[in-house]
């Protein structure tokens, strides 16, 4: 292989517990792989499925969801409702086609700034071995034109003013 | 359209060293709504802070986005500048290049394309800010104590002092709780009553204090700083402003053979009465269950069978046809202290626990409990101070103590260590010890847990000088054998079966919440663990707070607790108070859920989520009154911002100010122009 594939993935992190704690890698110099980008959260229990899905039609080839270890939650019970959902939510990502190994979802607190690095490293091998996430993209591809790629679609969305990205942003445009 | 200023940090060459911050500011340029990109050594200083406000009034910004270190550093720093400028500080936010990037990756190849990404995903949520303000609420600078025992009479005293007006409720007929039970405190062996009746004198006339007795919470409405307590006065058949403590109506009195609860059933009492000499207030209650008059009314009698107690008060302050009265009160701050129960290891057990049916207590009367102990060994108990055992009133030679019955035995329910045990048999042996000299004291024990000022030096005494015998292991068997009670043991050290033939038996039962804690937890929405102890809102940081805001807790009702850490805890919550009432009107942060009242469906699914209560149904009335539709409403007092309500809201019709979806989504979509 003459260029390593490298995987695009996003992370969704509750502010308290894993996005501190991925401070807590920055402060300790954890050197990392470089394939994944924050989305803080003040909770895991903010975290709508929809936005897992939305961040693979954006051309994630992965996605992270972590947040305080069970009875450590910042808000009582966020995490216990983030994991119902994703217990849930993961079976159905395998229904719709999207590997299960794709999405990782693990607990990581604010004094694990190591564990962050070997959720994060462990994340990318494996969606780089399982390949790009190509399929939505492809369904997504036929429904707009070839003069019209996605990305500018997007650009021009995000340029607009607030009234007009307010629909179809919550109603997850494309889609 | 926005217009948004991009400012890097080279942070020295924390961030610089590997990350091309001039290209990061170059690439966010040509970004649409981005109006002006700075870089520069160190933004967090004052050059870079004053680079920003002039920025901003300059190129007249909307927004600002800084990329350097964590939010939870600068974000702070970067507000209050932008706010100086006359921006709104919610307009402003951190992008972590540092910690998330600089910090962790190899060099510029890695860095710098994924620092532009970062900055990018926060350029594009700050076009979705709003501008947000503070929210203040107003405070009632009154507090609410629940439970009269040390913890609450400490913390009640405290606020009172700091100039608020403070109700406290206790549900017996006076205050004191169980410290007014014990004899002597470890590990200095100061008499109880002695340290504690001064406080109680003092909380009942202070002028800040309003006390009521033989009351119970009913109701709680309202949120930190506005809350609407329902007191229940239960009837206590004596007028409170007439009678003068006389204690004519108790010499009346013929039902005198009733077990007295302070005496922990040794003593008797009275069906007219105080729970003992030095209660405060020195009122009586007339306990309906036991009194002959009412006992006849409940059999239908024609006329009343009794009413001495009327008859022999001169200050005609007993009616025997007083009701239960509702009080309310309108309070900001409400302080839990309701205590504990010591676990009865009879046979009769609460739900999930198994009991000790093979220790005897309840049918061996020479096995007795810790408190049962305390009532023995004080000067004002049943014996004078004098130790005598139940059955046939001799003073016992031989007392064994057995440690940790109930506590860390997780096959009979209950896992946690009581903490007190401990340090109060070493102190019973020693009480024994100095009252009878040519008794033995012999301890069973699993370990001993000293820990705290002045404890491990204490047991040890217990043991060096007091001659008390620890043997290390359980206790399997407790029955009786003539008059004597016979202790099956095992020695774990020597590993020898260990048989004694004791005269009485003390069971150091472990420590439970108070009965009714769980109601009084749903009353308050606060959390209660497995075995019905208020849960604290942090274990280490937030020590007596509460998830509900504005509901603190003090001693023995969050978990086992002796009394120096209930009284601390007490003076913790007094000061929390009364910071709290520092200000005429609560200044929050506005990262709180708000509901769109057009499109809620009124499903209410939100309300179950919410962990703090903070969500409620609003009905929402047409002209003519009747209601027209049912909505959400959070309560922004009460709120904490933690966005559940918003993943499962049906129609997306409710928002959190800081997090809201557009933000979300349009950082989402930014990450599609990954670099």
């Amino acid at each position: 292989m003459s260029e390593e594939f490298e995987p695009r993935i996003t992370a969704f992190v509750c502010n308290w517990c894993t996005y501190t704690g991925a401070d807590l890698a920055g402060t300790s110099r954890l050197h990392m792989a470089s394939n994944v980008r924050i989305i803080r959260l003040p909770c895991t229990g903010r975290i709508d499925p929809l936005f897992v899905i939305k961040a693979f039609e954006r051309g994630a080839d992965g996605v992270i969801v972590s947040g305080c270890h069970p009875a450590d939650c910042h808000y009582t019970a966020g995490n216990y409702h983030a994991r119902r959902r994703f217990a849930l939510f993961h079976d159905l990502m395998a229904f719709i086609g999207v590997d299960a190994e794709r999405i990782t979802f693990s607990w990581v607190s604010a004094s694990e700034g190591a564990k962050w690095r070997d959720v994060v490293n462990e994340a990318v091998a494996n969606v780089r071995r399982v390949g790009p996430f190509t399929a939505y993209r492809e369904l997504i591809d036929q429904s707009v034109s070839a003069d019209h790629p996605l990305d500018d679609e997007v650009l021009a969305a995000a340029a607009a003013s607030a009234p007009a990205t307010s629909g179809d942003s919550k109603t997850g445009d494309g889609a | 359209m926005a217009r948004i200023g991009v400012f890097v940090c080279h942070c020295g060459e924390n961030i610089a060293r590997t990350v091309d911050v001039a290209a990061v500011a170059e690439t966010l340029k040509d970004h649409p709504g981005v109006a002006f990109t700075a870089d520069y050594k160190y933004m967090c200083s004052d050059p870079g802070q004053n680079l920003v406000r002039e920025a901003i009034e300059e190129h007249n910004l909307t927004g600002v986005v800084v990329a350097a270190c964590s939010p939870h550093m600068h974000e702070k720093t970067f507000r209050r500048a932008c706010d100086k400028a006359g921006l709104n500080p919610f307009m402003c936010e951190m992008a972590n290049i540092r910690e998330h990037c600089s910090w962790i990756h190899e060099d510029k190849a890695e860095g710098t394309p994924k620092a532009t990404d970062i900055t990018r995903t926060i350029v594009e949520k700050v076009k979705h800010n709003k501008p947000l303000e503070s929210i203040r609420i107003p405070v009632t600078k009154r507090a609410l104590v629940i439970g009269g025992g040390i913890s609450g009479i400490q913390a009640a005293l405290d606020i009172a002092d700091g100039g608020v007006e403070v109700v406290v409720i206790e549900k017996e007929a006076s205050i004191g709780g169980h410290m007014s039970q014990l004899s002597e405190t470890f590990p200095t062996l100061d008499c109880s009553q002695c340290i504690l009746t001064p406080r109680m004198v003092e909380a009942y006339q202070h002028p800040n204090i309003k006390l009521y007795t033989w009351s119970e919470v009913e109701k709680v409405d309202g949120y930190i700083g506005n809350f609407k307590v329902t007191i229940r006065k239960k009837a206590r058949s004596v007028d409170e402003d007439l009678c003068n403590g006389c204690g004519d109506c108790q010499l009346a009195c013929p039902a005198k053979k009733i077990p007295s609860e302070f005496e922990a059933g040794l003593g008797r009492r009275t069906a007219i009465y105080v729970p003992f000499p030095q209660a405060v207030p020195n009122i009586p209650v007339l306990d309906r269950v036991n009194c002959t008059l009412f006992k006849g009314r409940r059999k239908g009698l024609a006329k009343d069978a009794c009413g001495k107690c009327k008859e022999a008060c001169l200050k005609e302050a007993i009616d025997f046809d007083t009701e239960d009265t509702f009080v309310t009160e309108d309070v900001g701050a409400i302080v839990v202290a309701t205590g504990f129960q010591l676990y009865s290891i009879g046979r009769e057990q609460p739900k999930g626990l198994k009991g000790y049916g093979e220790y005897g207590y309840g049918e061996v009367p020479d096995v007795i409990d810790g408190m049962q102990f305390e009532r023995l060994a004080s000067a004002s108990g049943p014996t004078g101070g004098q130790i005598r055992r139940p059955s046939d009133g001799k003073e016992p030679k031989t007392v064994v103590f057995v440690h940790c019955v109930g506590s860390r035995d997780p096959e009979k329910g209950i896992s946690y260590c009581s903490k007190i045990c401990c340090m109060y048999n070493a102190k019973h042996a020693m009480l024994y010890r100095h009252k009878v000299h040519d008794g033995r004291a012999v301890a069973f024990y699993m370990d001993i847990r000293a820990g705290g000022k002045g404890y491990d030096e204490f047991s040890r005494r217990a043991i060096e000088e007091d001659g008390a015998e620890y043997i290390r292991g359980r206790v399997s068997k407790i029955f009786r054998d003539g008059d004597k009670v016979k202790v099956w043991g095992y020695d774990t050290l020597s590993q020898e079966q260990v048989v004694i033939d004791a005269d009485m038996v003390v069971l150091a039962t472990a420590v439970r919440p108070q009965p009714g804690i769980q109601e009084l937890a749903q009353k308050l929405s606060v959390s209660y663990d497995e075995h019905g102890f208020l849960n604290e809102a942090h274990p280490k940081l937030r020590p007596v707070e509460t998830n509900t805001a504005g509901v603190f807790v003090a001693g023995a009702c969050q978990a086992p607790r002796d009394i120096p850490e209930s009284v601390a805890m007490a003076s913790a919550t007094g000061a929390k108070v009364l910071s709290l009432f520092s200000a005429d009107e609560l200044e929050r942060e506005p990262a709180v859920a708000i509901v769109n009242e057009q499109t809620c469906i009124g499903c209410l699914t939100c309300t179950k989520v919410c962990a703090y209560g903070a969500i409620e149904k609003k009905e929402i009335l047409a002209r003519d009154g009747s209601v027209e539709r049912v909505v959400a409403y959070v309560n922004p007092g009460v709120c904490q911002g933690c966005g559940t309500c918003q993943a499962v809201c049906l129609s997306k019709s409710i928002e959190l100010a800081t997090f809201t979806d557009e933000q979300i989504y349009s950082e989402i979509n930014a990450l599609a122009l990954w670099e």
